[in-house]
């Protein structure tokens, strides 16, 4: 029988997963230590929520082994699209329910629970929303209570289901912020998302999925290759670096034979605008 | 205007309503919410099949009502589980299935007619202390079961994914649910009568829903609403010398068309302080220029 080793958060060997009966991702192999920061990524369709949703229990498993860590406690965030905003309840409402393990039996919350939810809507900058309604507020702000609900409950492991989609630059910036600030309090974070330039080639490891199963796994420079991409999206893209930066481009038209080292005729570029800097 | 008061069928009738009233707008919030609106409509029916056959048997009308709900509540559940049915259409067929069992038994033994008509229509005047006490009696269990599964009700009706991931073990919430929602369908068959359960259910909540933001306070509101209502209904039925479950559903309509009604002239006055604000700015705006 398999068993997780020591430094093991968790770890899936020869893994068939999916629901009722229909295997979404086959042979998946994957080890995730504690205090890791890893972006999945892949087209829509390809197994990243149905991957997210493995490691918290809730698929099927028709081969291998998926383990967890014992006692690992999970937080989940998931896409802000799923929830029901018709419902009536504030930020704070929304934080409380992350601390249902601490007392699962009592119906009321305690004084310690709300402590803990006015600590961590502090963190993240949501305290003064506590009594509004979730509904009234901006996608950054939503997206920050949920984090918060699933912060509330001090996780080990914390995934997020595109935690970025639908939210401004600004916003984005900030709650990758944040994620790397939890990730630094050693907490494990493990996100899916679709964004392959402003949220995965800045996280250090990447899984890419594609074909119904693991494709690459491994730092940006080893997933954001043009071949696991071409086999991932079903279409040829182009990977250019600048400096540390890495972008993904879809292949133009006009340079269907482009290849890696290539100068690649992406047009000139114009500023259309700056920002202001005279500070005069 | 105290003459209802003199007398103890009254007293009892208006009693009953009040905590009929309560408890199935307690949940009934939940049934808004998790939009199942049909099912309440759907379990009156079923449970009227149940009281035929109890009454048939010879069974005390709350056990019998009261099984037979569960059992409708468990095969609607095994049912939808089925991709090719759904929820909806597992509602739809299991409880006119039982409601048709409840007609033919009827068809066939006309003598209890009275009884039957009872079922569909409620007969709160004809409640007796013993009912009573049975009503306060189902009252007091199904509340305290919604109290101790408060937490769980809430996050599953919210974010039933994420509870799942949080361990909570939403079947058997579910399944515990939906035996609240019987036994509260039972208790209130008496007072308003099959026809008239799913407005008890529906409109206290959705008044409420539309005075406030707040989940706990959406709650009370709906509760005292419900209570209020019932006691009222009863209380004018007596004047207007119309059947007090119809009263009781007519005063809930009435207070829901009030706030709709309330509501249009806010949201009015909101949209004419807007206008006045930016008409203002903007006049400032050709002053400052």
């Amino acid at each position: 029988m398999a068993t997780i080793g020591v430094n093991e958060l968790v770890r899936l060997d020869g893994v068939a997963l999916g629901y009722e009966g229909l295997v979404a991702l086959r042979d998946v192999n994957l080890r995730i230590e504690p205090g890791e920061l890893i972006g999945i990524v892949g087209p829509s369709g390809s197994g990243k929520t149905t991957l997210l949703r493995a490691l918290l229990g809730q698929t099927e498993i028709y081969a291998g082994d998926a383990l967890v860590a014992d006692n690992t406690r999970v937080g989940y965030v998931p896409q802000v699209e799923t929830v029901d905003w018709n419902f009536p309840i504030t930020v704070e409402q929304v934080v409380l329910l992350g601390r249902w393990r601490t007392r699962r039996w009592l119906p009321w919350v305690t004084r310690s629970d709300h402590d803990r939810a006015h600590e961590v809507m502090e963190q993240l900058g949501i305290a003064e929303f506590a009594h509004r309604p979730i509904r009234a507020l901006s996608g950054g702000q939503q997206q920050r209570s949920f984090l918060g609900r699933a912060l509330v409950g001090s996780p080990d492991l914390l995934l997020l289901d595109e935690p970025t989609s639908g939210v401004d630059i600004k916003t984005r910036h900030e709650i990758l912020h944040q994620l790397v600030e939890l990730n630094a309090a050693s907490v494990t974070v493990v996100l899916t998302t679709h964004d392959l330039n402003g949220v995965a080639s800045h996280l250090p490891r990447l899984i890419a999925l594609g074909e119904e199963t693991v494709l690459a796994d491994g730092p940006p420079s080893k997933v954001l290759q043009p071949d696991v991409l071409e086999r991932a999206y079903g279409q040829p893209m182009l990977v250019v670096r600048s400096g540390h930066e890495t972008y993904v481009l879809p292949v133009p038209e006009e340079a269907p034979g482009a290849h890696e080292g290539d100068a690649v005729p992406l047009g000139e570029v114009e500023v259309i605008a700056a920002p202001d800097h005279d500070d005069a | 205007m105290l003459e209802p008061f003199e007398f103890g069928f009254m007293q009892r009738a208006m009693v009953a309503a009040a905590l009929v009233g309560g408890v199935t707008a307690a949940v009934g919030v939940f049934v808004i919410l998790r939009r199942l609106a049909y099912i309440g409509h759907g379990l009156a029916h079923s449970i009227f099949g149940g009281a035929v056959v109890s009454f048939t048997l010879g069974i005390n009308f709350f056990l019998g009502a009261s099984i037979w709900g569960a059992f409708s509540v468990f095969l609607i559940n095994q049912a939808a589980r089925r991709r090719q049915i759904g929820g909806d259409a597992a509602i739809g067929i299991i409880t006119t299935a039982a409601f048709a069992i409840g007609i033919a038994v009827i068809s066939r033994a006309r003598s209890f007619t009275r009884d039957f008509e009872a079922a569909l229509f409620g007969e709160i005047l004809g409640i007796t202390s013993q009912d009573l006490w049975m009503t306060a009696g189902m009252v007091l269990l199904i509340s305290v079961v919604l109290f101790l599964f408060w937490k769980q009700l809430v996050f599953i009706t919210f974010d039933q994914d994420v509870a799942t991931s949080y361990g909570i073990p939403v079947r058997w919430v579910e399944a515990i649910f939906s035996l609240v929602l019987a036994a509260t369908v039972v208790a209130a068959l008496q007072v308003l009568g099959v026809t008239l359960i799913a407005a008890a259910l529906v409109i206290p909540p959705v008044v409420a829903r539309m005075l406030t933001d707040s989940f706990p306070r959406m709650f009370l509101i709906a509760v005292a609403l419900g209570a209020v209502t019932g006691f009222i209904g009863v209380y004018v039925s007596w004047f207007v010398d119309v059947s007090s479950g119809a009263t009781v559903v007519l005063v809930q309509a009435a207070v829901f068309a009030l706030t709709l009604l309330w509501g249009a002239i806010e949201s009015r006055r909101g949209r004419s302080a807007t206008r006045r604000a930016e008409r203002l700015a903007g006049l400032e705006r050709a002053l400052n220029d």
